[in-house]
Parts: C-alpha cells; structure tokens; sequence
C-alpha cells in the first residue's frame, strides 16, 4: 500500500512504517550498510581503546583506576538506549503490526542484555577500589540489575510460546511496562542518596567533565553505538533469512504431492522475507 | 621493559582495570562471534532450500 499525497500528519509516520515493512528493501539496505557499520565500530573502538588506555589522563583522585570509566559508561548509555529500542519497536509492532519492528525488538534484547552485563561488572570492578565493595543496593545499581532481568525476562517470554506471534505480543507488553525503569535510571542519583555519582556529561548546563576525558568517552561511545547497529542489522537478517527458510519449508511439504489421501496441509503460510 | 611493566601495573589498580577490559571484550566479541555464525548458517540453510 502506497501512501503517496497523504504525508501530512500520521500520514507521513505510515508511509515511513510501509516504507521500511518490506523485509526485501530491508535486507538490501541492511547488506548495504552492514560493511559501514562494522567498519566504523571497529575503528571507533580501536581509536576509543588507545586514547582511554594511553592518552587520557589518570585522574588526580582515582589515579588509573579512572580508565574503567571508558567501558563503563558508554555500556551504560547503550544499556538505557537499546532498552528505548526495544520498547519503540514493541509499540510499533503492538499497534501496526509491522512484521519487522517485533523481528528488531527480538533481535535488539540480546545486545542489550550484553551491554548491562558489562555494565554491571564494570561497575563493580571499579567499586572495589573506589567504594570499598563491589556491591551496594543503592538506587542506581539495583535500577540497573532490574534492568539486566528486564532484558533476560523478555528473552525468555518471547521464546516461551510455541505460536511466536503471542510470545512477540507478551514481550512487547512486558517490554513497555520496564519503560517505567528508563527514568528511575536516569534521575536515581538525584532522587535517592546513592553511593553511585551523579550525571558528569549528560546533565542540564553541560558536561563537568574534562576536554580530555570526555573525547576518549565519546570516541568509545561511539564505537559502542556502532556495534549495536552492526549487530542489530546482522541478527534481523539472520531472522529475516530463518522465517523465510522456515515458509518455503512448509511450503515446500505442502505442494509436494500428498503420499496419503489425508495429507494435505494449509499452504496459507504468510511467506516472510518476501 | 619498565614503562610497560609501569603500564600493566595500571598504578596498582591492574586488578580491577584489566579484568573490566576483558570482561568487556569477552562478552561484546563473543556475541559479536555468536551472531556472526548464525547469520551465515541461515544463508547456507536459504540457499540449500531455495534451488
């Protein structure tokens, strides 16, 4: 369906969804900016590794221990980022049905999971040091695991059902009721007394950081945003390939002809990837 | 020889910076690995079924 002359309004939201719905457009664009993607986070995180190892300086209270702070945070901003993704995509596939945007979501949760996981370490291999224990159950950490079980937990309902499209349904309802945690996150720090720190770069009246750290964080950062998309893209392929597979499967049993009079089968697979 | 041993001792925190980096590049490379090797086996398994 076009949506050519309605662009004014939800017209022109629609025509956006309709625009990317076709998986055939998508594994062209997809295979087209893959290479880009995986060669910019490569490069990005290769440059963020030196400068955080070897050019940054040690800072004048946390002396080298501060270097943790170029995989921390950066894992924590893709941790918050890729979760927002999740749910973006789980609305759009609640309320279009848009057959990529659940493939994006399912596809997305993994590395998401992965980022909090090195978030949580990180962060706890820099408490030692820093606060004298690798754990506390302050505001910011606890949001943050209830993070990390969020992204297991829609892991495990999406593949729970034996019919994927209510497991696709129920992950999307549970990936929008965590959204509530994004901002307990975010403003745990200023809320509640936290041992963790607050906000230094994404704060109201700019960041507080220094010039020289903050280049190496961004570097890193970058890189990291890079290796979302480059992993994003190459998971949705890799289901869009796997339902296609699976549809000509099926189709394949059904139109080969029937052995026994009582061996026909519904050839009304919706035929994904097409 | 002793800049980099004065470098791997991370100022007396090697025992926390180092394994944070590893943590990181385990996990990220290991997904990264992970998704790699199953994206090519669904192009074997299309390609196998659709000639």
């Amino acid at each position: 369906m076009r949506y050519k002359g309605t662009l004014g309004g939800g017209g022109f939201l629609k025509a956006m969804l309709s625009r990317f719905a076709n998986p055939a457009r998508f594994m062209r664009a997809s295979a087209a900016a893959l290479p880009w993607c995986a060669g910019f986070s490569a490069a990005a995180i290769a440059v963020g590794v030196v400068l955080a190892l070897f050019v940054a300086p040690a800072d004048y209270q946390q002396g080298e221990a501060v270097r943790i702070m170029y995989v921390h945070v950066p894992a924590a901003w893709l941790a918050l980022s890729v979760y927002l993704f999740v749910a973006a995509a789980s609305a759009v596939a609640l309320v279009w049905r848009h057959p990529l945007a659940e493939i994006a979501a399912r596809a997305a949760a993994p590395i998401g999971a992965a980022f909090t996981f090195v978030c949580l370490t990180s962060g706890s291999l820099w408490g030692r040091p820093m606060w004298g224990t690798w754990w506390v159950w302050d505001a910011r950490l606890t949001s943050v695991l209830v993070l990390f079980f969020l992204y297991l937990g829609y892991i495990a309902l999406v593949n729970a059902f034996d019919n994927p499209d209510r497991g696709g349904r129920a992950g999307s309802v549970l990936a929008l009721v965590g959204v509530v945690n994004l901002p307990i996150i975010k403003f745990s720090v200023d809320w509640w007394n936290t041992l963790h720190q607050p906000a230094s770069v994404l704060r109201l009246g700019g960041p507080t950081i220094a010039t020289s750290m903050l280049v190496p964080l961004l570097v890193m950062a970058a890189g990291f945003y890079g290796l979302f998309a480059t992993l994003l893209f190459l998971r949705m392929r890799t289901a869009v390939n796997e339902k296609k597979a699976m549809a000509l499967r099926l189709n394949g049993a059904a139109l080969r002809p029937a052995r026994t009079s009582t061996g026909g089968r519904d050839t009304s697979v919706p035929a994904a990837g097409r | 020889m002793s800049t980099l041993t004065a470098f791997l001792a991370m100022g007396g925190y090697a025992a926390f910076v180092w394994p944070a980096y590893g943590v990181a590049a385990a996990v990220l490379g290991g997904l990264t690995a992970h998704s790699w090797r199953r994206y090519r086996a669904s192009r074997r398994a299309l390609t196998a079924i659709e000639q």
